[in-house]
């Protein structure tokens, strides 16, 4: 009997449990999420599985399951013994330089740009424009450049230089792996310069006006209200930029295809999965490099949490004591203009 | 008085005008800097074979009028298929991303769920994974998936790799009431329609920017189109096209540089018109990474 009624309640009350609020939350979280997980877990997550399956295995694309080899730790042992491997990270450092370069000219641009200028929305546009630019469009554009006599020998000899002086910049081993830093200097300064505008922009025009009256000059405003307030996203770039020198790749693979001592870590790992096809090897590669940028992710925010976790504080009362005495000033001063009105009022 | 606040403003002036120049030559210097290799290609591209040959990269060319070059560029790189499937691409890749992305941010934002800060999590994570490393295994799944050398393929996987709009999405979603949701539930509305009549229209402005980046971003992707989409006759977009001016073509610029700058005129054109779509965009997106 009882058993019955259970039966029969059941359908009932799913069908129940589906109208009510409950189910139709569940149903509509399920259904909106069913694709994005699919794809998120079939391109990102599987892939990254295997990856690391991979990296334990000697095989090509075509080696059918069966026949690939467990090799245990052998690739990893290859990837700091092979002098093509590991030594290519040497480079990232060239790109390290570059992008702080990069942040140093984004941040004093940003800076002049937020500022009252003619023709702003202008410069912007030019600066950023390059940062829309495909990068094989880039790759044409670069060897062009760079080519014996062409664009930047012209410009160069324009500036009194002798072609004879000049090296070739994507030969010469000394300095084409500048060169091509530069490339992406020029490809990605303007988009750092429209986030710090951003970042600049959202400070309180306030503290401007009020840093002014105090008699600031442009320089202490810089230090004192402006980097102050846009930390985090200048901290944020560091970090990026860092890891995205471990990963460079655009430049050397569009420009050189990686010749004359300038494949990057990246490079050298495409060519060995798609030229030489050894997937295992390469696999490690990337399974190396991730592990290296976690830590160094890891690291800087550590070393950036420990630097302003001191400044912070001493920072925040020094601003607040700043603010109260501009504001105490603005006070005084509306109140002495105040007092002046209904002195000459009571004298009319 | 008067003669007073007369010096005050010549005092300022000095160290004005030494700012207000380095400011400016600054500025055109960079500006110089950022358009030079572009004003290089776009001379060149109006150059004739002999022009080019005879005369310096610098040297303005003979007649602005000369289109030869873009023509040959893009039948010899077939230019009018790698438009039309860049097009397709675009298209199915943009609805797509969108569709998905506002239902996810939607269903994160609004319901509480165990599990929606791990998938949040899951989504952020990703990021961090470098895209060129991962395509070692990829490639392998798109081929297991039967996916490469099909253009549906490689949309699918497009598709969902974008967690930057799914981060501006959230963001803008915080904004809205949820008070508007509430009194749509009153009213009887299920959450889909919720979803569809409140929170897509009221999203308009954060699709319309993530539409412009992503949307620039699978214009300008070469790396992937060049792995997946093999078949360059009939497969080519227009970033993989530009590769016909590699090997034998690869020293005449003249033809080169047209060839770059059709590619590069879409991006040019979206850029003027959604300048502040793009910037805030850019920003939008920094915040959150």
């Amino acid at each position: 009997m009882t058993a019955a009624t259970v039966k029969k309640k059941r359908p009932f009350n799913f069908r129940e449990w589906l109208k009510s609020r409950k189910g139709q939350q569940t149903i509509i979280i399920l259904a909106f999420m069913f694709i994005p997980l699919l794809l998120l877990f079939v391109f990102t997550y599987l892939p990254f599985g295997e990856m690391v399956k991979f990296s334990f295995y000697k095989m090509k694309y075509s080696t059918p399951v069966d026949k690939r080899v467990f090799v245990g730790w052998e690739n990893y042992k290859a990837v700091f013994s092979r002098d093509d491997c590991f030594g290519a990270i040497k480079l990232s450092l060239y790109y390290m330089v570059g992008s702080i370069l990069q942040l140093v000219i984004a941040l004093y641009l940003a800076t002049m740009l937020s500022f009252k200028t003619k023709g702003g929305n202008l410069f912007k546009g030019l600066m950023f424009f390059p940062y829309l630019i495909s990068g094989i469009a880039i790759g044409f554009i670069f060897k062009f450049f760079y080519t014996r006599g062409f664009v930047f020998d012209t410009v160069l000899q324009w500036c009194g230089f002798q072609l004879d002086n000049l090296p070739y910049w994507l030969k010469d081993q000394s300095i084409n792996n500048w060169s091509l830093v530069a490339s992406s200097v020029w490809r990605y300064f303007g988009q750092n310069m429209v986030l710090f505008i951003g970042a600049i922009m959202s400070v309180d025009a306030e503290m401007y006006e009020a840093a002014e009256l105090d008699g600031a000059n442009k320089f202490q405003q810089f230090m004192h209200i402006i980097l102050p307030s846009i930390k985090t996203i200048v901290t944020l770039n560091v970090i990026l930029s860092i890891t995205g020198s471990l990963s460079a790749f655009d430049p050397p693979f569009v420009i050189t295809s990686g010749k004359n001592g300038t494949g990057t870590y990246f490079v050298v790992m495409n060519e060995i999965a798609h030229t030489s096809q050894k997937v295992g090897l390469a696999s490690a590669m990337a399974v190396v490099l991730l592990v290296i940028i976690f830590a160094a992710t890891i690291l800087q925010k550590l070393f950036f949490k420990y630097i302003f976790r001191n400044s912070d504080s001493d920072d925040e009362t020094y601003d607040a004591k700043k603010r109260r005495k501009k504001l105490e000033k603005q006070r005084k001063k509306e109140l002495a203009k105040q007092g002046s009105l209904t002195v000459r009022k009571g004298a009319v | 008085m008067a003669q007073q606040s007369k010096k005050v403003t010549r005092h300022y002036s000095a160290g004005v005008i030494i700012r207000t120049f380095i400011k400016y030559f600054s500025l055109v210097f960079f500006g110089i800097v950022a358009v030079l290799p572009i004003v290089s290609c776009v001379i060149t591209a109006f150059k004739t074979d002999e022009e080019y040959m005879s005369t310096n990269v610098m040297t303005m060319p003979e007649s602005w009028l000369n289109f030869s070059n873009f023509t040959e560029a893009f039948t010899k790189a077939n230019m009018g298929r790698a438009f039309i499937n860049s097009g397709i691409i675009l298209v199915c890749v943009l609805f797509g991303a969108i569709v998905i992305g506002t239902q996810l941010a939607y269903v994160l934002n609004r319901f509480r769920f165990p599990g929606n800060g791990l998938i949040r999590n899951l989504f952020l994570f990703a990021t961090l994974l470098p895209g060129i490393a991962m395509q070692v295994s990829v490639y392998q799944i798109m081929q297991g998936l039967g996916f490469i050398n099909h253009l549906y393929g490689y949309i699918i996987m497009s598709m969902g790799t974008d967690v930057i709009s799914i981060y501006i999405f959230i963001q803008y979603m915080e904004n809205i009431p949820v008070s508007l949701d509430e009194s749509a539930i009153i009213d009887g509305a299920s959450y889909f329609k919720i979803y569809w009549k409140i929170m897509l229209p009221l999203l308009k402005p954060a699709i319309v920017t993530c539409m412009v980046l992503k949307g620039v971003a699978v214009y300008n992707e070469y790396y992937c189109s060049n792995l997946y989409l093999q078949d360059k006759r009939t497969l080519g977009v227009v970033a993989t096209s530009l590769y016909t001016f590699t090997g034998p073509l690869g020293s005449q610029y003249n033809l080169i540089c047209a060839g770059v700058i059709i590619s590069v005129l879409p991006a040019l054109i979206v850029f003027i018109l959604c300048q502040n779509q793009i910037y805030s965009g850019i920003t939008a997106g920094a915040v959150k990474g």
